[in-house]
């Protein structure tokens, strides 16, 4: 029966998330903001309370938990995508970049968790995993990186040669997920994941990025050269197949652009929340009845802006909630990400001008939060990668054709 | 400006002012009863129906019958229809490829709704949906959610005629849910028989910047009857209606406010004369002229609570998010094998980035007025406050709509603009959408 509000039994997790956020996240925003690089401590003890949560069986508070449930029961099902996404919303609202730097709550472990198998995620369960795809000549085009993977069959290794960069929580997490191929001429077929330890010698931090935004949450470069790493790292099955492994490896991205576009919902709700408040200090109250044409050029923005959140939020609780129902969400991931991706970028740097030098100045977050949104309608995807591949679903379409 | 224009200027103004003189002598009023007044001379409005039918008053027996929402689910994320709710929708698709797309290009140039039409509308429950069992409706539910899945499959066959069916219902619906025992009594059974009549919620009045919460028709109270005046704008069928629920302003009984009342077409003093428009041509729109139109007490619907006004009219803003939504997705599915088929510079167009992104934006903007309508109906029927949702989904259906409709023309160029294809008339009645007041209820 058709119901769009967020489930029942998710309100205590959504009440938590929304604490920790006025509590833990808000209060140091501006402290990471201002210290990039710097390790905000208060994370650890966070964190715990995190796994606490994950554990209590009220469904994940973070990324890692995209494992698809075990559970084949018929009838709608309420899981761990959306409930990771609701948690998600809050814990942005509170700070995107100090979400991001959650221990254990990388990119990496929503891979490991959508992809491992039963022996991997037992091995790497509590290690927090970053993921590292693009390179310094590769970015949206993942199907051309060009890191390498060779089979050393004598130690039953992998041998891994390559620089990767923009390693989200690169510096900070135990683990790495590297993308790398097998075979660089048999194209996107041959680009699988691995897991590397953080403290592998043969993967050496080179620097950390200085950004725009989300300055709380580092962002690595790695060389890897002759970095030895078991064979039972690797994610997913070592075979070629030119029909399923790169759709395996792609398959993360369903998971985790629902989680990105949340990430999106919860800045941009943040930032309209705190122009509710201000506009309503000016004497402005937004009035639902009265029709837009009739009310303040500001409130009208507003509206607008509000009307598009609520079509990110609710994009971002489909596109989770498939994936809970084990329904092929590709292109309704795209959907979210792509909406929730450009509109929180718009609804910040909007809210700014309604704000005037409030919105722009240091003293209150809505500036930071307007750099922070911005990478969300980079990473995971891009804008213009994801309307491609709305675009080739649509169109029925291959890369070929529609590039 | 030189001599010439100057003198030319004068002489066009004298020109004008002559030809006014007749109307302008005849009306000696100066505000909103001015516009009344100056819009029935120019029109050529005539008595609203002469054949209407009578409908006898009936008592009900004091209590009103209500259908109840299913709450069986609620607290659970869904986007799964029930089964009754796919039968609907079903159907509601099917009619809306056989009846109402072969019939829509036509009946938009016409101006009118195919004879017969309303009553094959019947077939697929369209006045029943809102209509409770004890008065021989066929739903055991009251759901906005409902009819928004029939609103949206309808208007997939085309929109001015999804309008054209769907009005009727408007007035059931209002019926049903605020009606007293002795109004559902006199009024439903004429919408669960085989001969629906034609009927409208009249909201709409001409003028920019129109608040359907600041009314300029008003219902005056005169001892136990109610005396309505005004004039309304753009209601469907009106020149054909037997029963109309009009809002007006009341006055005279306690604070003023909004409120909804039962019109028969019958009525002295109700003129209705044709008022096409950009859009919704099908559903033969019209404008209402009220000049002292008395009415008895039991014509006011809710008893005049500013909630059930207020209720119709995010109900009715839902409607409209609806019927964009279902058109949005046939102007989609339109441009795809379309932009697919069509060829230029050697490949077809949608191997363009420049398309192909369109058609992308197309359906991001069309989904998110999906959710952002269902959300909103499916709070109506939990009971919770949907004044936000609503107006949200409003905000889309004018924003997104438009483009949706721009896009879709866009995408097929010259062949958009021309009526070889709907296109053109989806740009037309996409923006309508977005600007309409009340005329329908989920």
């Amino acid at each position: 029966m058709i119901n769009l509000e967020s489930p029942k039994k998710f309100a205590p997790l959504i009440g938590q998330a929304r604490q920790v956020a006025r509590e833990v996240l808000r209060p140091n925003s501006r402290k990471y903001d201002l210290a990039e690089h710097e390790y905000p401590k208060e994370l650890d003890m966070l964190a715990a309370v995190i796994d606490g949560l994950n554990d209590s069986g009220s469904g994940g508070a973070g990324a890692a938990g995209v494992r698809a449930s075990s559970d084949k029961s018929a009838g709608n099902r309420n899981g761990t995508n959306l409930s990771t996404a609701l948690s998600i919303i809050e814990t942005c609202w509170g700070d995107v970049g100090l979400t991001l730097t959650m221990p254990r709550q990388g990119l990496g472990n929503s891979a490991i968790a959508s992809v491992a198998d039963d022996e991997q995620h037992r091995r790497f369960d509590g290690k927090w995993a970053a993921m590292a795809i693009t390179e310094p000549d590769v970015g949206s085009d993942s199907a051309a990186i060009k890191t390498t993977a060779r089979y050393d069959a004598e130690t039953d290794e992998y041998v891994l040669n390559g620089t990767k960069i923009y390693v989200t929580a690169g510096e900070r997490a135990d683990l790495v997920v590297v993308w790398a191929t097998l075979d660089r001429s048999q194209g996107r077929a041959a680009i699988k994941s691995f897991v590397v330890p953080r403290d592998n010698p043969g993967m050496t931090l080179v620097r950390l990025e200085h950004k725009l935004g989300i300055r709380a949450s580092d962002t690595a470069q790695f060389a890897i050269e002759d970095c030895r790493i078991p064979a039972a790292n690797l994610l997913g099955t070592p075979e070629i197949d030119a029909k399923k492994s790169f759709a395996g490896a792609m398959q993360t991205f369903d998971n985790t652009r629902p989680l990105v576009a949340a990430m999106a919902v919860g800045v941009g709700q943040a930032a309209l929340d705190f122009t509710r408040e201000k506009l309503a200090e000016a004497g402005i109250e937004i009035d639902y009845d009265r029709p837009a044409p009739l009310q303040t050029g500001a409130a009208q923005t507003f509206l607008e802006l509000e009307s598009d959140l609520e079509a990110a939020r609710l994009l971002t609780m489909r596109a989770a909630w498939m994936a809970d129902n084990r329904q092929p969400n590709s292109l309704h991931a795209s959907y979210a990400k792509a909406k929730a991706g450009r509109t929180g970028t718009d609804v910040a740097l909007r809210c700014i001008e309604l704000c005037g030098s409030v919105g722009l100045s240091e003293a209150d977050l809505l500036e930071k939060w307007a750099r922070d949104a911005k990478i969300l309608d980079i990473f995971e995807g891009t804008q213009q990668i994801q309307l491609l591949i709305i675009a080739r679903q649509l169109l029925g379409k291959s890369s070929a054709e529609l590039k | 400006m030189n001599l010439t224009d100057r003198g030319m200027a004068l002489g066009l103004r004298a020109l004008n002012r002559f030809a006014g003189l007749e109307v302008i002598d005849r009306i000696g009023a100066r505000g909103p009863s001015e516009r009344v007044v100056r819009v029935a001379a120019q029109r050529g409005f005539q008595a609203a129906s002469t054949i209407g039918r009578t409908f006898q008053p009936r008592s009900g027996g004091g209590q009103a019958a209500r259908l109840q929402p299913d709450r069986r689910a609620a607290g659970q994320f869904d986007l799964t229809p029930t089964d009754e709710q796919e039968m609907i929708r079903d159907a509601a698709r099917d009619f809306g490829a056989t009846e109402l797309r072969p019939a829509a290009l036509q009946a938009d140039t016409d101006g009118r709704t195919p004879d017969g039409l309303l009553a094959r509308s019947t077939e697929i429950g369209t006045t029943m949906l809102g209509v409770p069992e004890a008065h021989g409706g066929a739903v055991e539910e009251r759901s906005a959610v409902t009819s928004v899945l029939l609103a949206e499959a309808l208007a997939h066959g085309d929109l001015g005629l999804a309008f054209a069916v769907l009005a009727p219902a408007a007035v059931s619906t209002a019926v049903g849910l605020w009606g007293d025992a002795d109004q559902q009594a006199t009024y439903l059974p004429a919408f669960v028989g085989e001969d629906v009549p034609a009927a409208a919620l009249a909201v709409q009045e001409p003028r920019p910047l129109f608040d359907p919460f600041a009314l300029e028709t008003t219902a005056t109270r005169d001892g136990e009857d109610w005396v309505l005046t005004g004039l309304k704008s753009l209601v469907p069928h009106a020149t054909a209606a037997e029963l109309f629920v009009i809002a007006a302003r009341i006055e005279g009984d306690g604070d003023p406010r909004p409120g909804l009342f039962l019109v028969e077409a019958t009525a002295a003093g109700l003129l209705a004369a044709p008022e096409p428009a950009m859009g919704l041509r099908a559903a033969a729109t019209g404008s209402l002229l009220l000049q002292d139109v008395r009415l008895p007490a039991g014509a006011l619907l809710g008893g005049g609570d500013p909630a059930v006004y207020a209720e119709a009219i995010r109900l009715g803003r839902v409607a409209w998010a609806a019927l964009a939504t279902g058109t949005a997705q046939a102007a989609l599915d339109y441009v795809i094998p379309y932009v697919n088929e069509r060829h230029a510079f050697g490949e077809p167009v949608s191997h363009r980035q420049g398309v192909a992104f369109s058609v992308s934006n197309m359906a991001i903007d069309l989904e998110s007025l999906r959710l952002t309508t269902l959300r909103a109906a499916s709070r109506a029927d939990q009971g919770l406050s949907f004044a936000r949702e609503s107006a949200l989904a409003r905000r889309l259906t004018a924003d997104k709509g438009n483009d949706i409709g721009s896009q879709a023309v866009q995408m097929l160029g010259g062949h958009g603009y021309v009526k070889d294809h709907p296109v053109e008339r989806w740009y037309r009645d996409l923006r309508s959408a977005g600007v309409m007041e009340g005329a329908l209820l989920v």
